[in-house]
């Protein structure tokens, strides 16, 4: 980050006063326009029926909390991590352990798996982001191989790949997010602007592939380009911190789960909300969310054991899901859409199809 | 590596190659025989020992590296900018003057490299004496600081002064040369170590001028609003349904449901299975917009086919190898961004691409100091071209037409006939071993991934 002083004749008042007032002019501007709010156009399009989705997969494993899991390319294979310091891979097809690493630390919040699916990255209470290279020979102990990536002054909350096994995005609780480079551990550009914790990050399925959405705990989610490092755009409407961002598969909006137990659609262009998915019978937090491959769907998870699926466009509940015996930590749809993901503090993870 | 540049740790981490240098430097300007000649300086009434002019410096800096009056004072500053030099007489003016003001080698105990926890505890300690002899008459920032540390660690506060108290009173036995030597060096180690604006306040002040240059360029925006907008979801969502297998399930069969991976199979990225042909559904796909296209590996493979007809094939490999540079290793940029310049852009090349004149000559000037992102601009030029010139034309072409005609809508799959007898599931390989016997043979580490922006397959 460029450190900026004062000019001349400038202030830290005068200057919170020429951001407040920007704020004010854009309201304003935004008041005029007499907007068709996004369920309304969606009136006219067909409800959805009666929606039947069954846990197909349980994958027990885990010794404590899974908090995280991931999607290989393959569509059938992913890796989860857990509080006890197990980082798996898994054939979710046919529910076999392929690999299993233990970190040295406790609460693995974040893994990734690399887009040629030879690696995983994994951090959590250690500050880092380590990859393991993945070995198919049962005798190699895969710690052996590991590779230090991202050092960070907090806990590691989330971690990606970028198009490639060689760059990995990071978000961490020291309010930062940074891109490193895997061979060398070497920081490539780092991400400042939130003002608390930094719990998820999301890269947009862009054209030129440059920006991705971040979201914390000062209820902000902000939007980065990769190359400069400068954040283009922030939302704050949350009532509460936001712990997941995920993008809309044509990279224009994003959705965000949050403490506040509400689920927002963030449209980029018109740069605010536009949709709000709530119910007064939801009073826990959504840890998690992510959209079905036509992002018609939402699946959002809950503190209080269920998900929830949304109608994006309409605004409405289409389901409710019951099976895991505490928080849902994370869902993830696979990557050709046939199916997600849960992971929960039950110690498992299931597949909804 | 923390990222964390604000804090002491992050500033040594990030430097300390240089602080090795700096200070191995330092120690030969010390040299008895052929370092800097030290003498006394007057300063006021007292005298200072072992003190040396700023022109004696950089006369030394000329002599020692061969370098120039100008190059000298550069880096005679910046030994004065890490504490390693300090200035007698303006100890707030951190710089170096080629002429005879008075300057000090500050104590190794001070040095950058030597980590002395700065906290927070010895700072107040520092301010508290300086509050105590000049009898409130910090300065502004000091004095800001001082408050916000009062307020944070108030409860040793008593423990600061008392300190602060026993420091001074210590100092005062000393020879007042000695005192005065000592304060300066304490003095120059803060303001290197706390510059003159708090970091709360650096913090305040960026961020809310990042915020005003965020919002700025959307006030001047005609403002558009969501109404059109929200019609993109509609369109967008119902492009896609067919192609959703939750919503509207998938031929032949979920995988998941049925146990059966024909599906997978059908639709396979990767060419361990020999697929014959596509689906209609994937090639319907490859019309909804170009990046579908690309993210397919056979969809890229059959628009090179009908580029290499058209004699542009050269596009669409410089994109693609634009990308690898994008998304490659750092260290091997130099190497790879050559490769691209030999290939597509020198004159004469063999594959030449087109690009205007403007973005060439950019990009040319960008290659004389390689980094990841200098080709973004000709691979962007090359990118909107393609989508904007070949891309339709593909859609429109006899290849693609053909292929979407040939292309099989798969049966579904029947359910069986004993609905409590579960198919066997079978494994797949994993793609590790995929990538391992690539890797024997030589190939490219990550073929598989080369599948363009992150896209949901």
């Amino acid at each position: 980050m460029a450190c900026q002083g004062l000019a001349k004749g400038e202030t830290t008042n005068t200057l919170k006063a020429e951001s407040e007032s920007l704020k004010a002019k854009l309201e304003e501007e935004r008041a005029k326009l007499h907007d068709v709010e996004l369920h309304q156009v969606a009136e006219k399009i067909d409800a959805l029926g009666q929606f039947v989705m069954k846990t197909r997969r349980t994958l027990k494993g885990h010794g404590n909390k899974v908090l995280c899991m991931d999607w290989c390319r393959d569509k059938r294979r992913i890796v989860s991590s857990s509080q006890d310091g197990k980082v798996i891979v898994w054939d979710a097809y046919t529910t076999n352990k392929e690999h299993a690493v233990t970190m040295p630390c406790t609460w693995v919040m974040a893994c990734a798996y690399a887009p040629s699916g030879c690696a995983v990255a994994c951090g959590g209470l250690d500050n880092k982001c380590s990859v393991y290279p993945l070995s198919l020979d049962k005798n190699e102990n895969l710690a052996a191989k590991k590779k230090s990536v991202a050092m960070h002054t907090n806990y590691l909350s989330s971690c990606s790949f970028t198009n490639s096994d060689m760059q990995i995005l990071t978000s961490s609780g020291d309010g930062t997010c940074a891109l490193w480079d895997v061979e060398s551990g070497q920081l490539l550009q780092s991400f400042h602007g939130h003002s608390a914790d930094v719990l998820s990050l999301d890269l947009a399925p862009s054209e030129t592939g440059n920006t991705f959405v971040s979201g914390g705990c000062d209820k902000k989610a902000n939007v980065w380009d990769m190359r400069s490092g400068q954040n283009v755009q922030s939302f704050e409407t949350h009532e509460s911190d936001i712990n997941n961002v995920k993008y809309y598969p044509s990279g224009d909006a994003f959705a965000t789960g949050s403490d506040d137990a509400t689920c927002r659609l963030y449209d980029l262009r018109a740069d605010r909300e536009v949709a709000i998915y709530s119910k007064d019978s939801i009073i826990f937090g959504a840890s998690s969310v992510d959209f079905s491959l036509s992002g018609r769907l939402l699946f959002a998870g809950y503190n209080d054991y269920t998900i929830n699926v949304w109608d994006v466009l309409k605004g409405t509940r289409v389901a409710i899901l019951f099976g895991h015996e505490n928080r849902v930590s994370t869902v993830r749809v696979s990557p050709d859409g046939t199916a997600f993901c849960s992971g929960s503090w039950d110690n498992t993870l299931r597949i909804w199809a | 590596m923390t990222i964390n540049t604000l804090s002491q740790d992050g500033v040594q981490r990030q430097q300390m190659p240089c602080l090795t240098k700096m200070e191995r430097m330092i120690i030969s300007m010390q040299d008895p025989d052929m370092g800097i000649k030290l003498r006394n300086q007057r300063l006021l009434i007292t005298v200072i020992p072992h003190a040396m002019t700023g022109l004696d410096i950089v006369e030394w800096l000329i002599k020692k590296c061969s370098i120039s009056d100008e190059e000298a004072l550069h880096v005679g500053q910046l030994f004065v900018k890490y504490g390693y030099i300090y200035p007698l007489k303006e100890p707030r003016n951190l710089i170096l003057k080629a002429d005879d003001s008075s300057y000090r080698f500050q104590t190794p105990y001070y040095w950058m490299s030597t980590r002395w926890p700065a906290s927070e505890l010895d700072y107040a300690i520092y301010l508290a004496k300086k509050n105590i002899r000049k009898q409130g008459e910090l300065i502004e920032y000091e004095k800001e600081c001082y408050n916000a540390l009062h307020k944070r660690i108030n409860h040793t506060w008593d423990f600061v002064v008392m300190q602060a108290r026993e420091q001074l009173r210590a100092s005062k036995q000393r020879r007042k040369g000695d005192r005065i030597v000592l304060e300066c060096q304490e003095q120059a180690y803060w303001l290197v170590n706390r510059p003159p604006v708090s970091p709360e306040h650096y913090k305040l002040t960026t961020l809310t001028k990042n915020t005003i240059a965020m919002l700025t360029p959307w006030c001047s925006l005609k403002y558009i609003g969501v109404s059109n907008l929200n019609g993109s979801y509609v369109k967008y969502c119902e492009q896609y349904q067919p192609h959703d297998p939750i919503m509207q399930g998938c031929l032949p069969s979920n995988p998941w449901i049925t146990d059966d991976i024909m599906f997978w199979n059908m639709n396979s990225e990767t060419y361990m299975f020999i697929v014959a042909l596509p689906t209609k559904l994937r090639v319907e796909r490859w019309s909804f917009s170009f990046m579908e296209l690309l993210n397919d590996q056979m969809g890229r493979k059959e628009f090179l086919t009908y580029l290499e007809k058209e004699f542009s094939a050269e596009n669409l490999c410089f994109w693609q190898a634009c990308e690898d540079v994008r998304h490659g290793e750092t260290a091997k940029i130099p190497e790879k961004v050559d490769e691209v310049y030999k290939q597509f852009l020198a004159p004469g090349a063999s594959r030449w691409v087109n690009i205007d004149s403007k973005t060439m000559e950019k990009t040319l000037e960008g290659l004389k100091r390689p980094h990841r992102f200098v080709l973004d601009d000709a691979q962007m030029h090359i990118y909107f071209l393609m989508k904007k010139d070949s891309y339709p034309r593909y859609l429109k072409s006899e290849l693609y037409k053909n292929l979407l005609a040939r292309a099989i809508v798969p049966q579904e799959t029947k359910k069986s006939v004993f609905p409590f007898m579960r198919r066997q599931r079978h494994s797949s390989p994993s793609p590790a071993l995929a990538t391992q016997t690539a890797e024997d043979d030589g190939k490219a580490k990550y073929s598989n991934s080369n599948s363009g922006t992150a896209s949901r397959l």
